[in-house]
């Protein structure tokens, strides 16, 4: 400050007069100070802000952000009961979805020759068993169906009547997620594999789930939407269908299925979203 | 002879400020988020009289092609708006804050005659109050807004484990469209405060800053008498 204090002057109308000017000057410090704090808390955020956004890139997002996505899905995990069911609808308000992805969906692909690959989990070092499925022998295990909403990333949803044999019914018949070969009951073994990998043919789409959301009682190796057999663009022969994860998860034409220790690569995770999607 | 009254308590102040970024770039990472299915607009029929949003105004601020980025940022901020907000509202209510917030019996015949006088039909100054009504039925409001940004942000979130709450907001649709409506009620509502608080003036703005404002009074008050309650003011925004 470059004002000095006023001296007291006499009089009656002194006194008031040096009264205002210190209430002024007791006013100014502390408007000074309070801008000077919010200014600095203000650089201070930005400051935090941009060095989140500048941690190293994990999978096209900031380090920083990718960990709190992670963060939110081991919360959700926890806190909720991975068993529980997506909402299901009456059939009458099923709908065609959208045609909303061709990657993974190459012409050169013979739906008459294809079969399902299975790598069944292997301790390290030991190949994998493998087992091929034709979708005879897919369509002979028990079908289930059941009505639910689709919804994709982007915002929009649809109910779409799947049918198609649960992932968990097929590893009861064929049990090649645990590295002993034996069928997985209400508990998890040690030796159940943590992740499952779906990839299509071509290798060009690919997605990663926790063994628990595979295992969970919707998931579906799915064969029919809405009452028909699949059709190519909507992923014939086969498709995953999981309802408690986005449409991203929902990989069509399901080439190979591996049962892997390590968290497997997810071609939209790569692109920046979260690696779980779930809902 | 003038006097400084304390107006705003320190912990409202910041909880102002710190919500003041943070609910900017949820409304702009959710524009991200948003462009992916922008299927909302005003109009009837085959008329549209607002597009929310229309191309040219994706491209001025380059909006298009951001849904990985717009949910990350939306999903860590999500932390600092909700607990910004609880922390909020239970200060005001352990602080007794809340008397002068909450809308009382007065409040709308209040806001109304706010509305008059500054659309300049009342001639005469308002009633010296630290809130008028107007201000404790948009404060207030604002609040439950927060709150349903949570509970509509939570029901498209987590429509599957939190299946009862979208339900309850009429499905996941109906939520997706609430969400969208509140966020552009903040922005209705940012820009009367905006007004208001220019009205105002600076006295009224540094107040929110440093707490404070500086009151005139016609003679200093004879030695012994107590002060008048302080928190008092005609001229604030709404």
């Amino acid at each position: 400050m470059t004002e000095e204090p006023q001296e007291p002057r006499s009089g009656p109308a002194a006194a008031p007069a040096s009264a205002d000017a210190a209430t002024e000057r007791t006013a100014a410090t502390r408007t000074r100070r309070s801008f000077i704090t919010l200014g600095l808390a203000g650089l201070a955020g930005l400051a935090g802000w941009r060095y989140l956004l500048h941690t190293p890139d994990a999978d096209g997002l900031p380090g920083g952000l990718r960990r709190v996505l992670d963060f939110n899905a081991r919360l959700s995990n926890e806190y909720y009961r991975s068993a529980r069911l997506a909402p299901e609808f009456a059939k009458a308000r099923a709908r065609p979805p959208r045609v909303n992805g061709h990657v993974g969906l190459s012409e050169d692909f013979d739906p008459a020759t294809w079969q399902l690959q299975v790598l069944g989990y292997a301790p390290a070092g030991t190949a994998p068993r493998r087992q091929q499925f034709t979708l005879a022998q897919l369509q002979a295990l028990p079908r289930t169906e059941f009505t639910t909403e689709l919804k994709c990333i982007e915002g929009w949803s649809t109910v779409v009547t799947w049918a198609g044999v649960r992932l968990a019914d097929l590893l009861a018949r064929y049990p090649l997620a645990t590295a002993s070969g034996r069928p997985i009951a209400d508990q998890l073994p040690p030796d159940a594999a943590p992740y499952v990998s779906l990839v299509t043919p071509d290798e060009q789409y690919y997605v990663g789930l926790e063994l628990e959301s595979a295992l969970h009682p919707q998931t579906l190796l799915c064969y029919e939407m809405n009452g028909q057999p699949l059709t190519l663009a909507h992923g014939a022969p086969l498709r995953l269908v999981t309802p408690l994860k986005y449409g991203i998860k929902y990989l069509k034409r399901l080439g190979t299925l591996s049962f892997v220790a390590q968290r497997p690569a997810d071609y939209w995770a790569e692109r920046g979203y979260d690696w779980h999607a779930g809902h | 002879m003038k006097r400084l009254v304390e107006k705003h308590p320190l912990a409202i102040r910041w909880f102002h400020w710190i919500n003041f970024p943070v609910l900017a770039l949820m409304i702009w990472s959710g524009l991200w988020i948003y462009w992916a299915n922008d299927v909302y607009r005003l109009g009837w029929g085959r008329t549209t009289l607002l597009k929310f949003f229309p191309q040219s105004f994706y491209a001025a601020f380059d909006v298009d092609h951001k849904l990985a980025q717009g949910m990350s940022w939306h999903f860590v901020l999500m932390w600092v708006f909700a607990l910004n907000g609880l922390l909020y509202v239970l200060y005001t209510a352990v602080s007794g804050e809340w008397r002068y917030l909450l809308p009382g019996r007065h409040s709308l015949a209040g806001a109304w005659q706010t509305v008059l006088h500054d659309l300049g039909i009342r001639k005469e100054p308002l009633p010296p109050q630290k809130f008028n009504g107007a201000q404790q039925l948009a404060y207030t409001a604002v609040v439950l807004m927060g709150a349903g940004s949570l509970l509509t942000g939570l029901a498209i979130y987590k429509p599957t484990q939190l299946a009862w709450l979208t339900t309850l907001l009429g499905g996941y649709e109906w939520a997706r469209a609430e969400h969208f409506t509140l966020t552009i009620s903040y922005v209705l509502f940012f820009l009367v405060h905006i007004a208001q608080v220019v009205r105002a003036g600076w006295n009224n703005f540094r107040a929110m800053v440093a707490g404070f404002e500086l009151q005139d009074e016609a003679a200093p008050l004879p030695p012994g008498e107590q002060l008048p309650p302080p928190a008092v003011s005609a001229s604030s925004p709404s």
